[in-house]
């Protein structure tokens, strides 16, 4: 029976989680990959929703790493876990509605858990200290490594030498000074490495890997919840955030206009479960109806959404209205563009 | 060996590979599983994904706006 050692490494699909898992497999350590799916993932998504991105290669980035290291990756569905790191956040709130360090400190206390459960006897992450404001401080990495319970089993290979030493390092299952020291928010010491290593490609995500970084769709976020009166969301409310234009001219009701053609096939998949808005004599978007729309609000509902057809400019446009099954044809007027206030865009 | 369909249109990435994943935790070696999506993306990520846990694609098809993979569980350790 082989003795070798076993490490479970976090893979995001970015570089460091790449390095940070390559410098341990160098090590002669069996390394697998853990990639937690919490539905505000980047990943995929918004390419796959929409017509203009077709053009764009599609590829998962944590399966990319995995298959770059020869190494198993386990997707882990978080989707309903997850709401209670958000909802009351112990270390709060990033620039919008990130909950970075607890979102941190619950994957990697996921990570140990599904690491005792299978046998592995460490886990790697390819945090680098004083690289992201919040969660990748030298004072908050080691609240990750409380918190989550990992403790010393908890090692960062690309600035190992910037902290403590963990069990790995002194079971000398791992040896440190073929560990790093890299510290900041420069990327050229991880550019560098990958060089060495022969990695090239590797996805360089401008903007994060998590919507709730996006200021844009955490307004969309708390609008939903202040709207509904509660922090609560299914799965579909918070991929419904990433498709379409939201429009919300009452408190009680919020139009999704999809933008182009891709969105709109995506949003047919919802129109079972809402009212939806299709205009009919011209080309235009299909737009669901998300809240309490009242009856006598259908026809104003119609010739706003009348004014992302074809048919802006016509002075008569058909629109159809599906509700509970029952469909009703609307002949409207496109609102003109000065009708439709910049506050009513969420 | 035993051969079972899902339906997995509706679904975006990576939601079908973890479907495939945990189905595939509970088949036996052999066994066949088909799966039906409606994100592209499923036609480069489950493949990567089988390669990398030793499964095989057996087949892919498209249609305009659905895709289906034909997937063959492999040896005894299925990740």
């Amino acid at each position: 029976m082989s003795n070798k050692r076993k490490a479970v490494a976090l893979i995001s699909g970015g570089l460091d989680s790449l390095l940070a898992a390559k410098v341990i497999q160098e090590q002669g350590v069996h390394v697998e990959g853990i990639n937690f799916f919490t539905g505000f993932c980047v990943e995929g998504h918004t390419h796959a929703i929409r017509k203009k991105d077709k053009a764009k290669p599609k590829r998962n980035n944590a399966l990319w790493v995995a298959e770059q290291l020869n190494m198993k990756l386990h997707i882990i569905d978080v989707i309903d876990e997850y709401k209670s790191v958000l909802f009351n956040p112990k270390h709060g709130y990033g620039a919008n509605m990130n909950p970075c360090l607890d979102c941190k400190v619950f994957m990697v206390s996921k990570a140990k858990q599904w690491a005792e459960e299978n046998g592995f006897d460490f886990i790697i992450t390819g945090e680098v200290v004083g690289q992201r404001p919040m969660s990748q401080r030298k004072d908050t990495m080691p609240v990750i490594s409380r918190e989550s319970g990992a403790d010393d089993l908890l090692m960062r290979p690309l600035c190992a030498k910037n902290l403590p030493e963990t069990l790995p390092e002194r079971e000398g299952w791992v040896n440190r000074d073929e560990l790093f020291d890299f510290s900041g928010r420069t990327r050229k010491p991880q550019m560098a490495l990958a060089e060495q290593y022969g990695f090239k490609d590797y996805a360089t995500p401008a903007g994060g890997c998590c919507f709730l970084t996006d200021k844009s769709y955490s307004e969309k976020l708390v609008d939903l919840w202040k709207y509904r009166g509660s922090k609560e969301y299914e799965l579909d409310d918070i991929m419904l955030l990433k498709v379409g234009r939201h429009i919300r001219p009452g408190g009680d009701y919020k139009l999704i206009v999809a933008r182009e053609e891709g969105e709109s096939r995506f949003l047919q998949g919802y129109k079972k479960g809402f009212t939806w808005l299709q205009v009919m004599s011209h080309g235009g978007p299909l737009t669901l109806v998300e809240g309490k729309i009242k009856e006598e609000e259908l026809p104003f509902a119609a010739s706003l959404v009348a004014r992302f057809s074809q048919g802006r400019d016509a002075d008569k446009v058909t629109v159809k209205c599906v509700r509970d099954g029952e469909e009703t044809i609307f002949d409207v007027k496109p609102l003109p563009p000065y009708e439709i206030p910049e506050a009513w865009y969420v | 060996m035993s051969k079972i369909s899902l339906d997995l249109r509706g679904l975006l990435c990576p939601l079908p590979v973890i479907r495939v994943q945990d189905k595939i935790k509970t088949l036996e070696s052999g066994d066949q599983l088909e799966v039906t999506c409606t994100d592209p993306g499923v036609m480069h990520d489950i493949p990567t994904w089988c390669r990398i846990n030793g499964h095989s694609v057996l087949s892919s098809s498209r249609s305009d706006y659905e895709f289906v993979l034909n997937l063959q569980v492999g040896g005894a350790d299925r990740g």
